[in-house]
């Protein structure tokens, strides 16, 4: 079943992401692949994540869907303007890639390449408004195509914003996001359970399903690091504690994810899990969360 | 020199859509120079404005309205008309409209795009401004330019990047997009950040080859066709 039958169908939906590795051994992504083939509903790729130079997500999307996964092509602003989006799009659709999100991307200067010119032609609500003309059959100015794409686009969404300014921000682009045709929302890493809350009790007005983000903690110190250098992330001291006075990490650190996908379970019509190299532990967690 | 044009007219009464009570600044500097905000041009918005039934509450044609500190000075003995004033039309480059809205509480609508610049960021120093993208953002963003003051330059809202009101990039530096809520918030306008902004137009932020054609490649061409 693709993404958008099972997100219809009102099924509690389970995606994934997979970072492509620097290079052209491909032996993992085929590894996980497998792993996961019949655990989750679709999988993304993510598009040179961090901003730091990889495998495509186009060829990694195609390579997912040889080997019969749902895959969703990740595509940020950052390294392309709007020549090559709406050309990539349309390459993607040919290949078989259906589902794509938008995202403006991180700033080049946080990646491994900072001298790079960041590009921003467009951002993430126009990139949704320009994949609406494509299925409509038109590109952004209006010109005819011959043959026309039916992709099924989503966005993102950080729920955890720290003032409340951000946090309405968010809101209103979100909105503007669902206008502009986003059809489904994967947001930033959850660990309080709280602030989701506070979230979706204004999110759920917009009637747009959400797939809450899940990051596995690997140990005590990515927790720290995510605090303090990832905005929207807030990993509360108590799970830091777990992490760090466990014998098993690994056990731990499922065990934390899987409480989190439980508790999570009722507010929202998924979950997004972005393992950060643990991919093959997802059936780990789904198993321990009962999916 | 600041180089601006003035925006269509239709662009600048939808700015002033449901207000009567305007405030009209221009500046002598190169807004007068460019023939857009001088106060030939403010004399001349005064008139047309008027005759659409709008009240003009008072006006001012400033030197150097890119310069923040003279902005509030000299504005000083019109505290009341800008009071009186639903909003302030401000007839010059991106630098002054941004001057006026960080002097002044007060609406400020862009009467003009600004278009480049010959080698001047303004009076106002410290940090870069405009960008010359010549198709004015200020009034969807309450005076803020969110192509300078978000480090992505996104114009449709933030990016999930900011925390605790600072940017990703440095935590020194304010996430632009909240100044413009905040600012936004104070007056009463957040309606406007539900606005979806169109992609921009970025052919217009390319110099006119006659502006970057030197006065010597100029006289070549002169002496070719001359001498053809």
């Amino acid at each position: 079943m693709s993404l958008q039958s099972v997100l219809e169908s009102g099924k509690f939906v389970i995606t994934a992401e997979v970072g492509p590795l620097k290079g052209t051994d491909t032996t993992e992504i085929t590894e996980v692949a497998e792993l996961l083939g019949g655990r989750v509903d679709a999988t993304n790729v993510t598009d040179q994540q961090s901003s730091v130079m990889r495998l495509g997500s186009l060829a990694t999307c195609y390579l997912l869907k040889q080997k019969g996964l749902d895959p969703v092509l990740q595509m940020t602003c950052r390294d392309r303007n709007r020549l090559a989006l709406q050309s990539d799009l349309l390459s993607a659709y040919v290949l078989g890639v259906k589902n794509v999100l938008a995202i403006t991307g991180d700033l080049p200067s946080l990646g491994d390449h900072p001298q790079a010119k960041p590009v921003y032609d467009l951002d993430s609500v126009q990139l949704l408004w320009v994949i609406k003309r494509l299925n409509e059959g038109y590109d952004m100015v209006d010109n005819e195509l011959k043959g026309k794409p039916n992709f099924f686009p989503g966005a993102v969404v950080n729920p955890g914003a720290d003032t409340e300014a951000a946090f309405e921000l968010q809101l209103i682009k979100m909105e503007k996001k669902i206008t502009a045709g986003a059809r489904f929302f994967q947001t930033q890493a959850i660990f309080t359970v709280d602030t989701f809350a506070k979230f979706m009790k204004r999110a759920e007005g917009f009637s747009t399903p959400v797939l809450a983000g899940i990051i596995p903690l690997k140990s005590a110190g990515m927790a720290r690091f995510m605090n303090k250098n990832i905005a929207g992330i807030f990993v509360p001291e108590e799970l830091i504690n777990k992490m760090a006075t466990t014998e098993d990490r690994v056990r731990t650190g499922i065990e934390i994810a899987a409480n989190t996908i439980k508790e999570l379970k009722g507010m929202c019509q998924g979950i997004h899990i972005m393992a950060m190299g643990w991919e093959k532990r997802i059936p780990a967690i789904l198993d321990a969360a009962g999916l | 020199m600041i180089l601006s044009k003035q925006k269509p007219w239709e662009e600048i009464l939808s700015y002033l859509d449901g207000e009567n009570n305007v405030f009209i600044l221009g500046c002598n500097g190169c807004a007068q120079a460019s023939g857009t905000g001088g106060p030939a041009q403010v004399e001349e918005m005064k008139n047309k404005l008027g005759e659409i039934g709008k009240k003009i509450t008072g006006s001012a044609v400033i030197d150097f309205l890119c310069e923040k500190a003279l902005v509030k000075s000299r504005l000083r003995n019109k505290v009341e008309q800008l009071e009186a004033a639903d909003s302030i039309l401000v007839m010059t480059c991106g630098v002054g409209v941004q001057a006026v809205s960080a002097a002044v509480n007060k609406i400020c609508h862009p009467a003009c795009d600004t278009v480049n610049l010959g080698g001047s960021r303004g009076e106002w120093r410290g940090s870069e401004r405009c960008l010359e993208c010549g198709e004015c953002l200020l009034d969807y963003t309450g005076g803020i330019c969110p192509l300078t003051a978000c480090t992505k330059g996104l114009i449709n809202g933030q990016c999930g990047g900011a925390s605790k009101g600072k940017c990703e990039l440095d935590p020194e530096k304010d996430c632009g997009w909240e100044l413009i809520y905040n600012r936004l918030k104070g007056l009463n306008q957040l309606n406007k950040l539900r606005r979806f902004i169109a992609p921009k137009d970025y052919s217009k932020m390319m110099p006119d080859v006659k502006i970057i054609s030197t006065s010597h490649w100029a006289l070549e061409r002169t002496d070719q066709k001359e001498g053809g």
